[in-house]
């Protein structure tokens, strides 16, 4: 197979050779390909609670992170609470969030596309009458997300279009949201 | 013990394919049959619904020493005449068809291959398998989770929309079966709801002329398999989203909107209380294809600007991007919606239970280099997506293939007769 040999050169800090090559290897190597993700999580006090995630697995081994990194999450005052922590729904957006824009980040180097800088702005909306109970048929989730990017970029408006539905095209927690997913949640002594 | 019997090489299936091979293997004097388990044309003849056209115009039907000399280049052939055109070309070259012979087996052997089919058995050195692309419906797992009233139908099995209960009809797959079959259901009377993934939008005609004819000349349709970025996805990529109806129109999800068929996204699961669930996804898919058809029309006008056609045919122009609800339902209640039938449009896969060589990937795909089976020598495949061009799937495109794997046939041929000639002479 050969691909185009133009020198690349768009600088986004993404390693698209490495991933590359992971595909390629990956793609013969299934196993390898199984990763388990982790977090851990205790309560503090009232709706507060920290989470902090530290190992995962994959590549057919147990992973570390550089470092243990900790999210509290709690309710706003609004909610009666204290506030010591973005909200658990608010860390969901900041999870789409950071994955669209790395996806950016990641085709937008493969497209050999300068960025010079990316913004995103979101906001889900939810009738939280759904959460307190008082309507069984509101749901307790988002009613819907709206993402809004500003990316500043070496590119014509269609292909920035383009980066940016590729990388929902490509994105885990676009995935997760946008599709049911089996949870299971079991309760040990 | 069946009669067994010996001859260079064996093509299996008398579709376009097996017949584009067959005239190149009989150019190249070599010695063949061409093994059918029905008539010339099986699949065109007993797995294609009625009102089905061809979704290439009749001049695209080129054939090795066969084209079209009709009156109406520009027209889709139905069914009938697509058999038709096959049997002429079958006889026309003098194909060495063995009907009514189904494989039953194709294995190694000291010296080649060995072919049982339920009338007698061939050893052959050479076998090129031109069974096509599209013999089992690719059905998501998901079916299983519909509750029994619900009628499922394949686009395999599906005729005509009398054939269905009279009620709602759930079309999963929006690339050429599902738009056609979606259009002729909601037309009849019954509410289609169509669940659309990844698809490729592609308007019917464009600047006055088929999409077709610009594919043609514009040179996309003959993108090498060796030359694109990503063959694996290229030969992934569903069908276009076209129908070859009689008044040239495009079969695009405005279109099937305007007509009340509802958009929904991917079907992504069925849950215990029989309501059907879609992905969020469907503006993101829609903005993929409404992108991607907008890059090829660019690649069309760049050609037809640098062709010098631009001053004799109509001004460049963009189509409407596809219309998407405000929240499109994510939910579907079966029952309460009165969904009778699902349609599982949803692409097709080969079938390769009879052979009995080890050359499949683990996913069930064959592995091959431009038609050259790897790791097989004297195994060859014809009519699979991209399988040297992006062109290959097509009627059209299946004769310059068969020109290629049968070079590379005969060489093989050559090259094995002068090793054992040297091997021979070495020993004297």
């Amino acid at each position: 197979m050969t691909t185009a040999t133009t020198e690349k050169t768009a600088r986004n800090g993404v390693n698209v050779d490495a991933l590359f090559g992971a595909r390629e290897a990956l793609t013969n190597a299934p196993e390898a390909a199984q990763f388990k993700w982790r977090a851990s999580c205790e309560w503090i006090k009232g709706t507060q609670s920290r989470s902090s995630v530290e190992s995962f697995y994959g590549l057919g081994a147990e992973q570390k992170h550089k470092h243990k990194f900790s999210f509290d999450s709690d309710h706003p005052e609004v909610f009666a609470s204290e506030d010591n922590g973005a909200t658990p729904v608010e860390i969901v957006l900041a999870g789409l969030a950071g994955c669209l824009t790395a996806g950016i980040a990641a085709v937008a180097q493969a497209r050999d596309i300068q960025l010079r800088s990316v913004k995103a702005t979101l906001e889900a909306g939810m009738d939280i009458r759904g959460i307190l109970g008082a309507d069984p048929d509101v749901r307790n989730g988002f009613d819907g997300i709206k993402v809004s990017y500003k990316i500043d970029a070496d590119a014509s408006p269609d292909d920035i279009k383009a980066l940016v539905a590729q990388s929902q095209k490509r994105s885990a927690v676009y995935d997760i949201i946008t599709n049911p997913t089996n949870v299971t949640v079991e309760v040990n002594k | 013990m069946r009669p067994r019997s010996r001859l260079t090489a064996v093509v299996i299936g008398a579709g376009q394919a097996g017949l584009a091979a067959s005239w190149w293997l009989a150019r190249r004097s070599i010695d063949h049959v061409v093994l059918e388990r029905g008539d010339v044309a099986h699949s065109w003849r007993t797995e294609r619904w009625d009102s089905l056209t061809l979704l290439t115009p009749n001049w695209q039907s080129r054939l090795p020493g066969f084209g079209y000399e009709g009156d109406d280049p520009d027209g889709f052939r139905t069914m009938a005449e697509t058999v038709g055109f096959l049997q002429d070309y079958a006889r026309t070259i003098s194909a060495p068809v063995h009907a009514h012979t189904r494989v039953t087996s194709v294995r190694r052997v000291d010296d080649g291959y060995e072919i049982v089919t339920d009338q007698r058995t061939w050893r052959c050195d050479a076998v090129v398998l031109a069974t096509g692309a599209c013999n089992i419906p690719a059905v998501p797992a998901v079916a299983r989770a519909l509750p029994p009233s619900i009628a499922q139908v394949t686009p395999l099995q599906y005729r005509r929309p009398g054939d269905l209960d009279p009620g709602g009809v759930l079309v999963v797959g929006a690339s050429a079966s599902g738009v056609q079959i979606a259009d002729e259901l909601q037309r009849s009377g019954r509410q289609v709801t169509l669940a659309v993934g990844e698809h490729v939008r592609v308007p019917r005609i464009y600047r006055g002329r088929d999409i077709k004819w610009w594919m043609d000349r514009s040179g996309v349709l003959d993108q090498r398999y060796d030359e694109v970025d990503d063959i694996v996805r290229a030969r992934h990529v569903p069908s276009l989203q076209l129908a070859g109806y009689a008044d040239r129109r495009s079969a695009d999800l405005n279109s099937l909107t305007s007509l009340g068929v509802k958009l929904v996204g991917r079907l992504a699961g069925v849950s215990n209380e029989g309501k059907a669930q879609f992905s969020g996804s469907l503006r993101n898919v829609c903005a993929l294809a409404d992108l991607k058809m907008n890059r090829l029309l660019d690649t069309v006008d760049q050609w037809a600007a640098g062709s010098g056609l631009d001053g004799g045919i109509a001004a460049s122009h963009r189509f409407a991007a596809t219309e998407i609800e405000e929240s499109p339902p994510l939910l579907l209640d079966l029952a309460r919606s009165r969904v009778r039938t699902v349609v599982w449009a949803t692409g097709f896969r080969p079938d390769y239970s009879w052979l009995d060589v080890p050359v499949l990937d683990p996913k069930g795909g064959m592995r091959h280099d431009g038609g050259v089976v790897t790791g097989a020598p004297g195994l060859y495949v014809l009519g699979l997506p991209f399988l040297r061009k992006r062109k290959s799937s097509l009627i059209d495109g299946v004769g310059d293939d068969a020109k290629h794997v049968t070079a590379h046939l005969a060489a093989w041929l050559r090259d094995r007769a002068s090793a054992s000639a040297e091997l021979i002479a070495a020993r004297g």
